[in-house]
């Protein structure tokens, strides 16, 4: 019995040591990968942005690896992000999950000379050389409130449905509509609740429910996230409220088309195009490899079909830098029809 | 020996009905308290929605119950729900103009087999239920992700039969309660009143009782997975057309919901006893708590540590119950 | 030597084979080699290094691991440890930020009180109402320690810990992380615990067979209690890790953890139905796991097709010997009815 676990213990040095000989080799090189690591896989909105990002990697003869994980953690990006600078890979655009939990892992790669930027959702300044930002954070506080402001005729009761409590991206938005709302402009319109449908369908549905009961007021239904409107404007249309509840927010075209029709729950919401946000992070990974540019505000380099891009002190004020897009784009029953099939 | 197994019989069944109407009480104080915070709780539109976002947990409940009448448990429940939801959704969205029955029949089918290959690990391979439907959930999340090639359903991507499966009103009633509510009779009558029911309990109660006896365990096993995988597959189509969405994403995490509804309803997880009734009411409260915290205007950080308290305090509840109506039952016997 | 194997004609050779080689520990460290030769073909990236580093993602919810593994030896299941290591975490950071220069290390504390208590309040409830199925006790508290979570941190994070706590996950002494040197340390207590103390044979006998374990003088409930606690504890060293390795907190930390736990105690042989298997059979698991999981990510496999390899790889394994069992029986009495049926004639 012993004997054999001696033997065992052999064994499995052995075993180790062989596969690790058989493994050496390999690096030297400056490599051309540059890897995306996205939120969450099985999503369309991610899938898109990914395509902008291949798209920008092959203008520039890059290689580029997209990494979904297959929950939205911060902990499945560390293991991910710890397998990109395995791989030596040249750059690291990342869609964070968490804004501070990714710290320590990025700090690792770019010690190991790994240049990191994120886009979409940021991580923090420490953290990131630059950050792609697909939308200006005031701009989309004050179009939404403004949209609700249209919607309710200018006075009433309206209510916010959210993904998590926990989302950053949505909170910080969140955050500017109130600011925007202490304009004494908006000051018939009320705030009555921040519900949060977790992304998640039935929760979505139930939480509308929820405000539909609570509130029989209500005139409009903003909801920043893609699951949470088309769950909104669902229960609105089944509910037969199409005349007296608005919905409107930032959802996907292919989601939404269902309900922005004539005499629909939503007659007009914001995005932003994922594809040119992915698309604009390729080129700025490039452009910090090539060290053309170093994520400090002023710097100028070229983005493909977008032009020239300019690195400006981060909108979200957490005193990183970022590249601004530009301001989030309006789509209504006019021009639903053509981006609907588009993502 | 009849006899005496009669009194058994008898003597379980009050139990359970006891605690039936523990349940009942505990139900009807929560709702009168519920009232009382939000007079918007007891309307006919609030019930309606509340018992319409029950439906899914409750059909799944049913077939879960089976499972763990078996001595078994279904993780893999959420993942074979996404998984023929999203085999629905695709058809649907590739032949707008095929008939609805058939985009159900896939789902369901898709749902069949799925749990019919659970129940073959299970019966025949000799895999225990968690790890089985543990590793499954897996594959079937897997590969509801590699069919939908990262993408959505949306709604304007499918026709209106497939949206009105779950909007439609029969005697102004929607047709999910109604869809739920014939699961749940058939399901009542199939372990009461047929050969094969009862052997789903047998196998339960005394694995190798039945065993000798001549009931092919193997075979009811792969049948109650099999079901179990139906009914998934039946919610599946329920949820997308519900939601008019089929996501990659879908119903994660939902497999602890239904056993919680089984559980609170009285299904032993250890085996051999669970009843429809008991189930309804496990389903309904959960329904209820679920409905009710966003109307008490409870924060939203609150809710599920409430949840959680709400569930535990039923659960003890439940067993002070039985512990009473056994002590009581052993008075009489002294006598 | 020669004497024994005079001795012992094929009967014995087939109980050496069943006794070392078809032992589920040996197949499984197979399956580990398979894995290492097969990542080293497929991935050029795949060094020593690389794997050492590697560790530090999949050993934080390891340390859980073990007393899991003694929860599944009783025959039993604890659901609640990703949402024990979310509350304990989730203290340790609103306790060091609570301002007044809190020391880290009392935060470490609290933070590992927290989670012992909520072991300790699942083994509380268990024994007081032992009817209660394990399964649906820890479903509930789940819900309650993460739902505390929330109440406490809301939309928060907590986190700017001093650096020196950056060590637990990801300092290293030498070439080796740490995390590592605490994952062995851990592995050879717990394998006493379990092999040679009274407890672990306490563990056994509980699994194999409660009822008797009673009447022969085991305190069942004690037993049981220690082990939750144990749970609750071991999951405050998990959140200390993983606290560390995201040098922050959120109440949504560590989310299906419970689920990576489980299926490495049961790929590592020891069955849910409680009595049986070994804890070296879970360890080697979780380097089977881990290293699978990085070796595919190096090239970049999708998450998708990995989770449906990891799903397999689980029930595979599992199954085999019991389908190897099954044919060899049916051989048995196939056998066993020729010769009946020849000694017939």
């Amino acid at each position: 019995m012993k004997n054999l676990k001696r033997v065992l213990a052999i064994v499995m040095v052995t075993a180790l040591s062989l596969s690790i000989l058989a493994a050496c080799g390999g690096g030297g090189k400056k490599s051309n990968d540059y890897a995306l690591l996205s939120k969450s896989t099985g999503n369309p909105y991610m899938e898109k942005q990914a395509e902008g990002f291949k798209e920008a990697v092959a203008e520039f003869e890059g290689n580029a690896i997209v990494k979904f994980p297959a929950n939205p953690t911060a902990e499945d990006q560390i293991a991910m992000i710890t397998e990109l600078v395995s791989q030596g890979v040249a750059g690291i655009a990342v869609a964070a999950n968490d804004y501070d939990a990714l710290e320590p892992a990025l700090k690792e790669a770019t010690k190991k000379g790994v240049k990191v930027i994120s886009l979409d959702s940021s991580v923090n300044p420490a953290s990131r050389l630059t950050h792609v930002n697909q939308a200006d954070p005031v701009a989309i506080g004050v179009s939404l409130v403004e949209a609700a402001f249209d919607l309710t005729g200018g006075s009433g009761q309206f209510a916010i449905l959210s993904a998590t409590s926990t989302a950053s991206n949505q909170n910080t938005w969140i955050e500017n509509m109130k600011k925007t709302l202490e304009d004494p402009k908006y000051a018939d319109l009320e705030l009555v609740k921040v519900a949060y449908g977790d992304d998640l369908r039935d929760k979505s549905v139930s939480e509308t429910e929820a405000l539909l009961q609570t509130y029989p007021d209500l005139k409009c239904i903003v909801a920043p996230t893609t699951v949470g409107i088309a769950a909104a404007a669902k229960v609105i249309t089944d509910n037969g409220l199409v005349d007296t509840i608005a919905v409107t927010g930032l959802g996907l075209p292919s989601e939404m088309a269902e309900y922005m029709v004539e005499g629909g729950a939503c007659p007009y919401m914001f995005l932003w195009n994922p594809i040119d946000v992915g698309y604009l992070a390729g080129h700025t990974l490039k452009a910090m490899v090539d060290e053309k540019a170093t994520g400090k505000v002023g710097d100028k380099f070229e983005a493909g079909r977008l032009g020239s891009m300019e690195v400006v002190d981060a909108t979200s004020g957490d005193g990183g830098t970022e590249v601004l897009l530009g301001d989030p784009f309006k789509f209504d029953l006019d021009n639903i029809g053509e981006w609907k099939s588009v993502y | 020996m009849t006899a005496k197994q009669d009194k058994s019989i008898v003597r379980s069944l009050s139990v359970a009905r006891l605690r039936d109407i523990g349940l009942v009480l505990f139900i009807v104080i929560l709702s009168i308290f519920i009232q009382f915070r939000n007079s918007q709780f007891l309307t006919i539109s609030n019930l309606n929605n509340m018992l319409i976002n029950a439906c899914i947990m409750g059909i799944l409940a049913v077939g879960m119950m089976m499972v763990i009448i078996t001595g078994g448990i279904d993780l893999s429940i959420g993942s074979t729900l996404a998984l023929s939801g999203m085999s629905a959704g695709l058809f649907v969205r590739d032949n707008p103009d095929a008939p609805v029955i058939i985009a159900v029949l896939i789902g369901i089918a898709v749902g069949m087999a799925a749990g019919f290959v659970n129940g073959l690990l299970v019966g025949k391979g000799g895999v225990l239920p968690l790890i089985a439907t543990l590793g499954m959930m897996n594959v079937y999340r897997g590969l509801t992700y590699i069919i939908a090639g990262g993408a959505w359903v949306s709604a304007h991507q499918m026709n209106d039969g497939f949206k009105a499966i779950s909007f439609y009103n029969i005697l102004g009633i929607n047709s999910m309660i109604w869809i739920a509510a014939i699961v749940f009779l058939i399901a009542y009558f199939f372990l009461n009143y047929t050969r094969t029911g009862r052997r789903v309990y047998a196998v339960g109660s005394n694995y190798e009782a039945s065993q000798i006896s001549g009931t092919n365990v193997d075979n009811i096993q792969i049948l109650v997975y099999t079901i179990m995988g139906g009914v998934s597959g039946l919610s599946g189509i329920l949820w997308v057309s519900r939601f008019a969405s089929a996501q990659g994403d879908t119903a994660q995490g939902f497999e602890m919901n239904v056993i919680a509804a089984c559980v609170l309803g009285g299904v032993s997880i250890t085996g051999g006893s669970g009843k429809v009734p008991g189930v309804a009411l496990g389903t309904l409260l959960l329904g209820i708590l679920r409905n009710s915290l966003p109307l008490l205007k409870v924060s939203p950080f609150w809710q599920d540590a409430i949840y959680g308290v709400i569930i535990m305090i039923a659960i003890i509840v439940n067993v002070m119950v039985k512990r009473t109506v056994d002590k009581r039952n052993l008075q009489r016997r002294h006598i | 030597m020669n004497k024994i194997a005079a001795k012992l004609p094929s009967a014995g050779q087939d109980s050496f084979v069943r006794k070392y080689l078809m032992r589920w520990e040996a197949i499984l460290f197979l399956i580990l080699i398979i894995v290492n030769v097969f990542n080293a073909i497929i991935s050029p990236y795949y060094n020593f290094t690389g794997i050492l580093g590697a560790t530090r993602d999949f050993m934080d919810k390891t340390f859980i691991v073990f007393p899991m593994a003694m929860v599944i030896l009783i025959g039993e299941i604890d659901i609640s440890v990703a949402a024990t290591v979310a509350l304990s975490s989730v203290m340790m950071g609103v306790t060091y930020n609570a301002g007044n220069g809190v020391p880290m290390v009392v935060a470490i504390l609290i933070g590992i009180g927290t989670a012992t208590l909520c072991g300790f309040i699942n083994g509380l409830v268990l024994t007081k109402f032992k009817e209660l199925s394990p399964m649906i006790v820890t479903l509930a508290t789940q819900t309650m320690y993460r739902g505390l979570a929330y109440v406490i941190l809301e939309d928060q994070a907590a986190g700017s810990f001093p650096g020196w706590f950056q060590y637990f996950g990801w300092g290293s002494i030498g070439p080796v992380p740490f995390i590592l040197i605490c994952f062995v340390v851990c592995a050879v207590i717990f394998t006493l615990i379990i092999n040679k103390t009274k407890f672990g044979r306490r563990i056994y006998a509980i699994g194999n067979n409660r009822e008797a374990s009673r009447f022969s003088g085991i305190k069942v409930e004690k037993t049981r209690l220690i082990i939750y606690t144990l749970v609750g504890f071991m999951a405050g060293i998990t959140a200390i890790f993983l606290t560390s390795r995201m040098s922050s907190t959120r109440p949504n930390i560590a989310l299906m953890y419970e689920l990576d736990i489980i299926s490495m105690v049961v790929l590592g042989g020891i069955s849910t139905s409680g009595g049986k298997g070994r804890i070296s059979g879970a360890i080697i698991s979780i380097f089977i796991v881990g290293l699978l999981k990085y070796g595919l990510g190096l090239v970049n496999i999708s998450s998708q097709v990995l989770m449906i390899i990891i799903g397999l790889l689980l029930v595979i394994s599992v199954m085999t010997p019991n389908v190897a069992g099954k044919f060899k029986e049916a051989r048995r009495q196939r056998m066993l009815h020729d010769k009946l049926s020849i000694q017939q004639k």
